[in-house]
């Protein structure tokens, strides 16, 4: 290993412009001549538009232009997609309603975009957009996803009666009835998992330009995925075709899922751009962001399991309800079906799953992926099954989880994934020594003593990661491949520039990235450039989420990476005069085997450009290669999580005493990186569990639309993690990679609430366990006890 | 318009600007210091944190005419003679950071409070004085050990180098 | 932000004459409360009259048997002063609990106090020590002074100057911050001292900050924890939100008050 190579914890080489305040996010830029946007929004969950009188508006100081959807219409702009098509149980294509980027005969939450107005500042533009008068006819609004597929809801779309976007299924159904009727115990659980706002801290952005001279568009944009967005743009929305249309996403200010999807406010402003010949710039406020973001979760979900009467698990049945807001935003429809029910199965061995998930619109901000997409919600239900289930049983519930695990692999599960590699007990093993299991009796009686409730709780989380290979999902409904792609270009002086289509917005892809190459190639980090989110520079690619930058991202370079030594070998054989197959290639230098003769990988780099040793019909000079890397299967990281917690019953306060986590992310580039995103997702998975959750009332106003309702982690609601590893490499990709970005989303929530509910001594308490609510369960364990 | 002349990283700075312009919008609009940033409408987030007569001040909720003939000190201004101050070298050496939006708040406010709580912070006092900085990214584990190793290197007056 | 005029007066007089013509000018004070509001273009002043540069607002001293606090005292500044540690600690500890280090640098006793928000902390603390509000004008008790939400005795072109504070025999303050903004979701604050008990809750009550007056009598009698054994305030009057319905309210404030005579005894 070099001290910049893989497995090293070489510090972050993006770092230095962040802390010196150099970094160039979306809203850093200014471009000459730029105005400013601002949305008209709807104040109503669901309402018809009557009337858009633009008079007054119209004529305010500095404005340029407004507009409304009946322009995007008369310019054939399209409305916005969603990517994946779901078929129902009985066959039916999804039912999709339209999504016009500005509203045009309805409105369906508060928030919908009803006009832009563009002005000289951004003072004007708000100023203008007060004058923007609507005539609405207010509807009721369904709100609630558990009643909205009820006869006589609101009808939120024409295409979509009752609500319903789809009833889909996965699994056996008749295996898992046969189960059930021979179970010794079921469990069952009713769950709710709580919407979520994703919260970014730099909230979205977009700048569009237009450039009159060669007819082309230019579109800054805070995106995960900038060669999705100008795909999408130009094949569905129709903005430019896709030469003519450049998209930018310089430094990103996390996402987390938010800013994978195609928005309106982008698709908006550079279509604008061109209609006011200025470049036109928005940037959304907090407020925006809690309306208009797409969110996260918000499942309603009866979940049972099936057990024998030596406490093997037998059968899983599930039934969800998935609010998918009022429109489909880009990747919704797949987040609670194939993105959730294949991963039912968890850690265990379990023979039978079936579940069904009906996907529904309400009169709510659209919701689609969020840090773990679908993935926190079934380890959600499956690790509050098995830990209830555990209790229930009287068994100790990391011994219940040790009997059930997986131990050889590969595993088919009933529910589409073949699970690749695992150890899955190693980690429990681990995770209850590091966090001190034995003890925790003697550490629970000393809570009692200070008349504190304590729990313990486990989570032993899988995911499906490395997203993923494109037959699989095309067979599944994607509407594109998920492969990635990389280029490296080696410059005459030997250094090296990488370009890929994965987007970094905080993960460290300029340092791990340059890991990989300066491992491979034995040359500097600092000879190493990586370069994203540009589609002028990177051809195409598909950005970044489902922890795939690693495992498909960085295969990507490394089949580039082989392609380029494999050149560089030959070049260096002319140049040494050695057959080729003598040539190896070692911490950066090619040497013949069985002769003094070697290169430097610099040496060789410029010989590929001088051309002067070969023969140039043979061997074409320059060194780059390219690569479209396809991963064969999706990777699984697993792991344990274990929480623990301390509860004041007076007052429902919850103080988190200790937290351990042990993963299995297979190789590992950079740890320091790699336990940074897992502080990260604990953090956010604290944040499910006891802190955030989207509010909205009866008429679908959102109540939690700012920092002073909606609850985010600070530094004085979370501990110190204690994080550790276990490796078993991943045989489905060459670098061994699985993926680590949102393991902590996805492990914390049930871990937590199973520490809770473990202090309790019940069952009965919903996320977000606020300290109301922890109170008031308190009470009624305290009632409970005192009866006892 | 009014006329406003303040010192900013040192620097006298002078310019016409309407009375409802922002500190924060000074600095990012009208002397292009894009480094202080700004995530929340509700003076919560932290983001926008710069230094005012020398204490750590929200910029989205102070008027820039208020701040006339102070001294202004931003993210930008707190590396001195190209040497980044010990508090920018712990986040980094730290890993207390990932997609950095945050950062530059955050890096003023670490600084305050070794300006208020002296140079040896302890994990808790650390955790309770971020109260007025959200970080979406690093689940705050970091941060807390870098503000510490911040506020120590700053106690000894060493100045690392670059760590690689 | 709608656009305003903007005047940084030298003197209170000054400030009151800007006000006295009735248009509708606003005292930007600390600005932690009035700005994010006028951003949020809630509110939307012609005129901005920033008390920043009015030397006579500041200052803190103890004078007597009394602390005088300048309305413009920062929060970090009452926080942080000798003089407050010295009369009254628990008021460095009100002071010390509000907001978070960036907003105390600028937020100020006078504009938290004429604001009275139901959910600040310095009405409880300024009611419980049945302190005097000096005006350009007038004294106000404290009793007087709070008239229900974001509304005090205050006139138009009134202002807050100086907060006299009868130093307490002893004083304390229990806060339960709301989990996401972090202002009191209840807030107690207990004094003992020569106006006799007196116990104020802010970020309960329907109509803002109150005082507990069966808490006081029977502190009265024992300053003691056990003292208020038994005795709730009516969850009928307190408010309801999404982060605590009024019995849970009622509840802490109980637990509150208890925690203020603990640590007020201690």
């Amino acid at each position: 290993m070099t001290s910049t190579g893989i497995g090293a914890p070489v510090r972050r080489r993006e770092d230095f412009r962040f802390i010196t305040g150099s970094g160039q996010y979306v809203d850093d830029i200014s471009r000459p001549g730029q105005a400013y946007a601002v949305f008209v929004r709807s104040p109503h969950a669901h309402a018809i538009i009557k009337n858009i009188d633009l008079s007054a508006a119209r004529s305010a100081p500095g404005v340029l232009g407004i507009f409304t959807g009946n322009d995007l219409a008369a310019d054939k702009i399209g409305g916005l997609i969603c990517g994946w098509m779901i078929h129902s149980k009985d066959g039916s294509p999804m039912k999709v309603g339209p999504h016009p980027a500005l509203a045009t005969e309805k409105v369906r939450y508060v928030g919908d975009h009803v006009a832009v107005v563009i002005a000289e500042s951004l003072n004007q533009a708000r100023d203008a957009a007060e004058l923007v008068a609507v005539d609405y006819e207010t509807l009721p609004a369904a709100v609630d996803v558990a009643a909205a597929q009820n006869p006589g809801q609101p009808q939120i779309h024409a295409e979509a009666p009752n609500n319903t976007v789809y009833e889909w299924h996965l699994g056996d159904k008749e295996a898992v009835d046969a189960a059930f009727a021979q179970a010794a115990h079921v469990t069952k659980l009713e769950l709710v998992n709580n919407r979520l706002i994703p919260n970014a801290m730099e909230p979205r952005a977009a700048i569009g330009e237009y450039d009159r001279g060669q007819d082309s568009y230019t579109l800054y944009t805070t995106s995960q995925n900038p060669h999705v967005a100008r795909l999408v743009l130009s094949a569905f929305v129709g903005i430019a075709p896709e030469h003519k249309l450049r998209v930018i996403a310089p430094d990103v200010g996390g996402g987390f899922g938010s800013k994978i999807f195609i928005y309106a406010e982008e698709t908006v402003c550079v279509w604008a751009a061109r209609k006011v010949g200025r470049p036109v710039k928005w940037t959304a406020d907090r407020t925006e962001a809690f309306l208009a973001d797409a969110h996260g979760r918000d499942h309603v979900t009866t979940a049972e399991l099936a057990v024998d009467g030596s406490g093997k698990m037998l059968g899983l049945r599930v039934k969800t309800k998935a609010n998918l807001g009022a429109y489909l935003s880009t990747f919704s429809s797949s987040v609670p079906t194939y993105l959730y029910a294949p991963l039912l199965s968890g850690q265990y061995d379990i023979p039978a799953i079936y579940c069904e998930v009906d996907g529904v619109y309400t009169n709510t901000a659209p919701v689609d992926a969020y840090r773990g997409a679908g993935r926190p919600e079934a380890t959600f239900v499956v690790e509050r099954l098995v830990e209830v289930a555990a209790r229930e049983l009287g068994r100790d519930p990391a011994e219940f989880r040790m009997q059930n695990f997986i131990r050889s692999f590969p595993h088919q599960t009933p529910v589409i994934m073949t699970y690749d590699i695992g150890d899955y007990p190693t980690c429990m093993s681990k995770a209850l020594e590091l966090a001190d299991y034995a003890n925790f009796a003697e550490r629970k009686a000393e809570s009692e003593r200070k008349g504190l409730l304590r729990g313990i709780g486990f989570s032993a989380y899988i995911e499906a990661c490395g997203i993923a290979p494109s037959k699989a999902v095309g067979s599944l409904g994607a509407g594109v491949g998920l492969w990635e792609s990389a280029e490296v270009r080696v410059n005459p002086v030997g250094t090296v520039e990488v370009l890929t289509g994965s987007h970094s917005h905080g993960q460290g892809h300029e340092t791990t990235f340059a890991q990989l190459v300066s491992h491979r190639l034995g040359i500097p980090i600092d000879q190493i450039s990586i370069i994203h989110g540009d589609t002028d520079k990177v051809q195409m690619g598909m950005g970044t989420y489902g922890s795939r930058s690693g495992a498909v991202g960085m295969s990507a370079i490394s089949k580039a990476l082989d392609k380029v030594v494999a050149k560089a070998t030959k070049v260096a054989a002319r140049c040494m005069e050695v057959p080729e197959e003598t040539v190896d290639f070692n911490d950066g230098v090619f040497s013949a085997r069985g002769t003094n003769k070697s290169m430097a990988f610099g040496e060789v780099a410029l010989q590929a450009y001088v051309a002067h040793k070969f023969d140039s019909s043979e061997i074409e000079p320059g060194l780059k290669e390219g690569s479209f890397y396809d991963p064969k299967n999706f990777t699984f990281p697993a792991g344990v999580h274990i929480a623990e917690v301390e509860i004041d019953p007076e007052t429902g306060v919850t103080r988190i005493d200790r937290w351990t986590a042990v993963d299995d992310f297979g190789t590992i580039i950079n740890p320091m990186i790699v336990e940074g995103q897992v502080h990260g997702g604990i953090a956010q998975g604290v944040g499910q569990a006891m802190l955030e959750g989207a509010v909205y009332d009866a008429s679908g106003q959102l109540l939690t639309a700012s920092y002073m309702d909606y609850c985010m982690p600070r530094a004085d609601d979370l501990p110190s993690f204690n994080v550790a590893m276990t490796n078993t490499p991943c045989p489905s990709n060459p670098l061994g990679i699985k993926g680590c970005g949102e393991a902590g989303a996805i492990a914390a929530p049930p871990a937590l609430i199973n520490a809770i509910t473990n202090a309790l001594g019940h069952e009965n308490i919903a996320m977000p366990a606020t300290p109301q609510a922890i109170w008031r369960a308190a009470q009624s364990s305290m009632r409970k006890m005192a009866a006892e | 318009m009014t006329e406003v002349t303040m010192t900013v990283n040192g620097e006298s700075v002078s310019a016409d600007i309407a009375p409802r312009t922002l500190l924060s919008q000074f600095l990012r609009e009208h002397l292009r210091l894009t480094g202080t940033h700004v995530g929340c409408d509700t003076s919560q987030c932290g983001a926008c944190v710069v230094h005012v007569d020398g204490r750590a001040v929200k910029s989205c909720t102070a008027l820039a005419v208020s701040c006339a003939g102070s001294d202004v000190v931003t993210i930008e201004g707190l590396a001195k003679d190209g040497q980044l101050h010990p508090m920018q070298e712990a986040f980094r050496e730290h890993h207390a950071l990932q997609c950095g939006y945050c950062t530059p708040g955050m890096i003023m406010a670490a600084v305050d409070i070794v300006n208020r709580k002296g140079t040896e912070l302890d994990e808790r006092t650390i955790r309770e004085e971020l109260e007025g900085n959200i970080c979406r990214c690093t689940g705050y584990h970091n941060i807390v050990k870098a503000v510490a190793a911040g506020a120590a290197a700053m106690s000894s007056g060493e100045i690392r180098q670059a760590a690689e | 932000m709608y656009a305003f005029d903007y005047q940084r007066p030298g003197s209170v007089s000054e400030a009151a004459a800007l006000l006295a013509d009735g248009s509708g000018a606003k005292l930007l004070a600390g600005g932690q409360t009035l700005i994010p509001t006028m951003k949020q273009r809630l509110a939307s002043p012609p005129l901005v009259v920033d008390l920043g540069g009015v030397a006579e607002l500041k200052g803190i001293d103890r004078a007597g048997d009394r602390l005088e606090i300048g309305a413009m005292a920062t929060h970090a500044e009452i926080a942080e002063s000798p003089v407050v540690a010295s009369a009254i600690p628990g008021l460095c500890q009100v002071a010390e609990g509000i907001g978070d280090p960036h907003v105390r640098n600028r937020g100020t006793i006078g504009g938290s106090l004429a604001n009275n928000d139901p959910a600040a902390d310095y009405p409880a603390a300024v009611l419980a020590l049945g302190a005097t509000l000096h005006t350009n004008r007038r004294g106000l008790s404290a009793d007087e002074f709070f008239q229900g939400l974001f509304t005090t005795a205050l006139e138009e072109d009134e202002i807050l100057t100086r907060i006299s504070c009868p130093v307490p025999e002893r004083f304390a303050y229990a806060k339960f911050p709301n989990p996401a903004s972090r202002y009191a979701m209840v807030g107690v604050a207990v004094a003992k001292g020569p106006q006799g008990v007196r116990v104020a809750v802010t970020g309960a009550g329907q109509n803002g900050v109150f005082r507990a007056t069966d808490m006081e009598a029977a502190l009265a009698n024992a300053f003691t924890p056990d003292a208020l054994k038994g005795i709730n305030v009516d969850p009928s009057l307190m408010s309801t939100d999404i982060h605590a319905d009024a019995p849970y309210r009622a509840h802490l404030v109980a637990v509150m008050a208890r925690r203020a005579v603990e640590a007020a005894a201690a």
